[in-house]
Formats: C-alpha cells, sequence, structure tokens
C-alpha cells in the first residue's frame, strides 16, 4: 500500500516509461529513407515499371503478341495490335500500349506472359507532367523510365 | 425570465470528419453533444466506396483477387487468404500443405503488422506520440519480408486461388525467425511504455465499455468480442489453411472496455509469434500450387468461408453461375459490423473519449464502404 503510494508520488510509471525512450536515443539502424540522396533498394521480386523486353542478340521484341496480357488484366488497360506477315506467316507486333496511370502493379500480365517479354521491373519512378505521359507505348516500354537523379 | 438560459442550453450537434484525423479514414461522425457529454452519435458512411462486390461480377475469379487486398489495405494478405480460401471451396480443390504453412506465416506476419500500425495509431490518438514511431520501425521489418516474397509492400496479391504463385525466397525462413526473435522483446517494450502509464491507464479504463452479451447483439467479432470475455476465434472454431495443428491460446479479458481490448491485441501479437515460430520450423516440401486450371470455371454452386482477419471475423460469400465469372460475391467484413457497435460504446461517454473509442474498434474505413 505504501510502496504503491511512493510509486504514485515518485511518478514510477513516466519514469518507466520515460526510461524505453531513453534506451532508444542511440538507434543502431535508421529505417528513414533520405530518399533523392539515397536511392532505395527494392527487392529482387518488385512489382514496378513494366518493361517489354528485348532480344539482346538482335534488338528484336520478345513479344509473339498473343494477347495474353490484355486478357489477364483486371483493368483491360494493355492494347497489343499486330499484323500478319505474309512471308514468315508469323504474327508481328506492330504497337504495344500500357496505361500505368490504371495499372494496380497486381503481376498477372507478367504470370500470363508465355515468353517473359512482359516484365514487372524494379523501377519505381513513373511520375510525370501529363496524364497522356502516364499511358507508356511500345518504345517506352522497352527503352525504361530514366528518372532523373538528384545527388547531395 | 427568459425561458431557457445558457445554463440549461439545449443539445448542440456536432459533425466530426470526414476529414477528421483521428477517425482514421473518411468516417464520419454526427455527435449529440451535452456539454461534454455524448447523448448519442450517428455514422456515415460511404465515402470510399468504389463497389468491389460489384467489380467482382464483372472480372474472372483470377482477375478480382488484387482487388481483396483495397478492402483492408493494412491486412491485405488475410483478405487474399479469405477469398482464395473461397474459391477454392467452390473449385473443391485444396491447397498443398507448403502453400498452407506459407500461408499461415504470412497471415499471421500481417497480423503482426496490423495490429502495430493499430496500436500506433490508437496511442497517437491518446496523446502518445512515441509508440507510433517504434510501432511503424517493427512493421518495416514484416514489410520487407513481404517485399521480398511477393514485391509489394501493402497491396501484396501474395496468394493465388490453390496455392501459391511465388516460391519463398531464399532465407525466408531465417528473415522470418530472425523477426520473431526481434518482435518479442519489443512487444515488452511497447507494454513497458504504456500498460502501466497512468494517463494510458486514466484514458482507457472502463471507456467504451461493450460487454459479452451486447457484443453477441451487434454481432461484433475479433479482439472486441474476445476482450468481453468470449473465446471465440475462427481459427479454433473452425480451422483453415492447416490452423489446427499450431499451438496457440486466445487471449481473452473480462470487463470489455478500451484498455482490455489494448491488452488483448498486445497478447495476440505474442500468440501470432509463437505461430508464426511452429510454422517457420516445419514448412513442408513439395508443390505450392494445387490442381487448378488455367481457367477458373466453378461449377454452379455457393460457398462461403470466413476467417480471423486482424480485425475480427471476414467472411466472402461466392455464387457462381458456373461461368469465368462470379454471379456475386458479398463480403462480410469485420470493420463494418464492429462499427455498428461506435454508438452503443460511446453514448452517456464523454467527447474527449470518442477518439479513444473509434481508435480501439480498429476499423479500416476501406473495408467499411468497399
Amino acid at each position: 500500500m505504501l510502496g504503491k503510494l511512493l510509486k504514485k508520488i515518485f511518478l514510477a510509471d513516466l519514469f518507466q516509461g520515460l526510461w524505453v525512450t531513453f534506451r532508444n536515443q542511440n538507434p543502431k539502424y535508421i529505417y528513414t529513407e533520405q530518399y533523392p540522396a539515397e536511392r532505395p533498394k527494392v527487392a529482387e521480386r518488385y512489382r514496378g515499371a513494366p518493361r517489354l523486353n528485348i532480344n539482346p542478340d538482335n534488338g528484336e521484341t520478345l513479344c509473339i503478341s498473343c494477347n495474353l496480357c490484355a486478357l489477364a488484366c483486371p483493368e483491360a488497360l494493355i492494347v497489343v495490335t499486330s499484323q500478319r506477315n505474309e512471308t514468315t506467316k508469323r504474327k508481328e507486333l506492330t504497337t504495344f500500349t500500357y496505361d500505368t496511370s490504371r495499372c494496380m502493379f497486381c503481376g498477372l500480365c507478367e504470370d500470363a506472359c508465355p515468353v517473359d517479354a512482359l516484365e514487372l521491373t524494379q523501377d519505381f519512378e513513373m511520375a510525370t507532367y501529363t496524364r497522356e505521359g502516364q499511358i507508356w507505348d511500345r518504345q517506352m516500354l522497352e527503352e525504361g523510365p530514366e528518372p532523373t537523379q538528384y545527388k547531395c | 425570465m427568459p425561458d431557457s438560459t445558457f445554463l440549461d442550453s439545449t443539445e448542440l450537434v456536432l459533425n466530426m470528419g470526414p476529414q477528421h484525423p483521428s477517425t482514421h479514414g473518411v468516417l464520419r461522425v454526427i455527435l449529440k453533444l451535452d456539454g461534454e457529454k455524448v447523448l448519442g452519435t450517428e455514422c456515415i458512411i460511404g465515402y470510399l466506396h468504389r463497389g468491389v462486390e460489384k467489380i467482382a461480377e464483372n472480372r474472372t475469379y483470377a482477375q478480382f483477387n488484387p482487388y481483396v487486398d483495397r478492402m483492408d489495405y493494412v491486412a491485405a494478405v488475410s483478405n487474399g487468404l479469405g477469398y482464395c480460401l473461397a474459391v477454392e471451396k467452390l473449385l473443391n480443390v485444396e491447397a498443398p500443405p507448403r502453400a498452407q504453412a506459407v500461408r499461415v506465416i504470412l497471415t499471421e506476419l500481417n497480423r503482426i503488422a496490423s495490429h502495430l500500425l493499430w496500436l500506433g495509431t490508437h496511442a497517437l490518438d491518446i496523446g502518445a506520440i512515441t509508440p507510433v514511431f517504434y510501432c511503424f520501425r517493427e512493421r518495416e521489418e514484416a514489410l520487407k519480408i513481404f517485399e521480398k516474397y511477393c514485391g509489394a509492400r501493402l497491396t501484396t496479391h501474395a496468394f493465388r486461388i490453390g496455392g501459391l504463385l511465388y516460391e519463398t525466397y531464399d532465407g525466408f525462413e531465417q528473415d522470418v525467425r530472425d523477426f520473431c526473435d526481434m518482435f518479442l522483446p519489443k512487444v515488452d517494450e511497447y507494454e513497458e511504455l504504456l500498460t502501466n502509464n497512468r494517463i494510458w491507464v486514466g484514458r482507457l479504463k472502463n471507456v467504451g465499455v461493450l460487454n459479452a452479451e451486447e457484443c453477441k447483439e451487434y454481432g461484433v467479432t475479433g479482439p472486441v468480442l474476445r476482450a468481453a470475455g468470449v473465446k471465440w476465434d475462427i481459427r479454433k472454431a473452425q480451422p483453415y489453411s492447416g490452423y489446427e495443428k499450431y499451438e496457440f491460446e486466445i487471449p481473452t479479458a473480462q470487463n470489455g472496455d478500451t484498455y482490455d481490448r489494448y491488452i488483448v491485441r498486445m497478447q495476440e501479437m505474442r500468440q501470432s509469434v509463437r505461430i508464426m515460430r511452429q510454422a517457420v520450423a516445419a514448412i513442408p516440401e513439395g508443390p505450392i500450387m494445387g490442381k487448378v486450371g488455367k481457367v477458373i470455371k466453378p461449377a454452379v454452386g455457393e460457398a462461403y468461408v470466413s476467417i480471423e482477419a486482424p480485425k475480427g471475423e471476414l467472411g466472402y460469400y461466392i455464387v457462381s453461375d458456373g461461368s469465368t465469372q462470379p454471379y456475386r460475391c458479398r463480403v462480410r467484413p469485420p470493420s463494418f459490423v464492429n462499427l455498428q457497435a461506435l454508438d452503443r460504446m460511446i453514448r452517456g461517454g464523454l467527447i474527449a473519449d470518442v477518439v479513444a473509442v473509434i481508435g480501439t474498434l480498429d476499423i479500416v474505413l476501406g473495408e467499411v464502404d468497399r
């Protein structure tokens, strides 16, 4: 009883809490990211900006214009058009449009792709000045975004 | 003498929200006040309504999967699990044991992340600033595991119908074990900060009392129900995804006030660590995807599956008409049901307790409005 009273008078509970904050004065690891100066390292499986892969040897697209990604997309934001090549009797990709403003990066399109042409990459800086800039065409998808990098 | 003086003035109607930071989103509460005493409340919801149930009718089963993450966005993994289990029941398939174990680990990790966000913001509402920084620090570790596993931190889309898409990454088990070891002392640290603190106790004890009978009347589930002394947990009552294999207790309390709900949630975090430790010690080898075709086309029928989400009982009721799209998808969100008890909990209390009671219900408006 007396102990309880003394604890109350000398604010024991408050000092107990203050001791916790005092212990955390010098944290070993700081979680705050200094973003423009230090760029975060995202995980390997990060689902970021889309990319349409090209064959590094001859620069031709890997896409076989099967349209599976457009069908898998819940938001129907991928538009693939293709043309039939009369000599080789194969479909050839003409345009590929990807509306990143509506994309929720669920990754269903990259799951659907049978040839690993469409991929969600680790790029995460996709801001543009216009709404139209959010709609990526084939060239943009193959080159990927080139954000300005700031250094302190 | 005039009929009424300012001393016996009539009640005051005060609008709180939808931009009020303590309503945890876009909840609007109309308070009827007599001085500082709350005579009644009225909740106005729907500011975040996106028509998720209607969207489901226009998407295939696999396509709707990312949308469920956006209902309770602080516990996206639990939402995904509930939806996947419901479709799996409709298809009459079961996820392989390995997938089930990984699902349990990620769901429990998400429960901890959700409770941490609740603790931080709830303490912030009451006036304690420090816990929010500590909680977000540990939550970051949990989110890092999500990011490494499936590539997203918040709206994870971690599970697929029939099992998992992603195999666990190298060092997944070690990451989870490290998290468990790191996290338990941190819970003690939060308790040290808050449990005995006289301001915390004074603000929470006997505030927003909801006893067991009232909980049952309102259909309230989750930690709010358990704080009233009812030992009800879907993980024990109707085990799913292999929860019957793990040993854990259902933490309960007696009074059903805001302080008890705090104690129950702190204990739940410890139990989650216990489940994760057991699950990560015995992840079976084998396939991660069940026998599900490329096109998901369940037979005509209906299925209801409920799981224990961090906020309470989360149910999915799916009706199939034999096509690739659900005929109807109804979600029973815990936040929406728990919110109905708000008036009962606040009535007769003080206006300062309103934010404490909204905080203790742990609502997410994305789930309330859907």
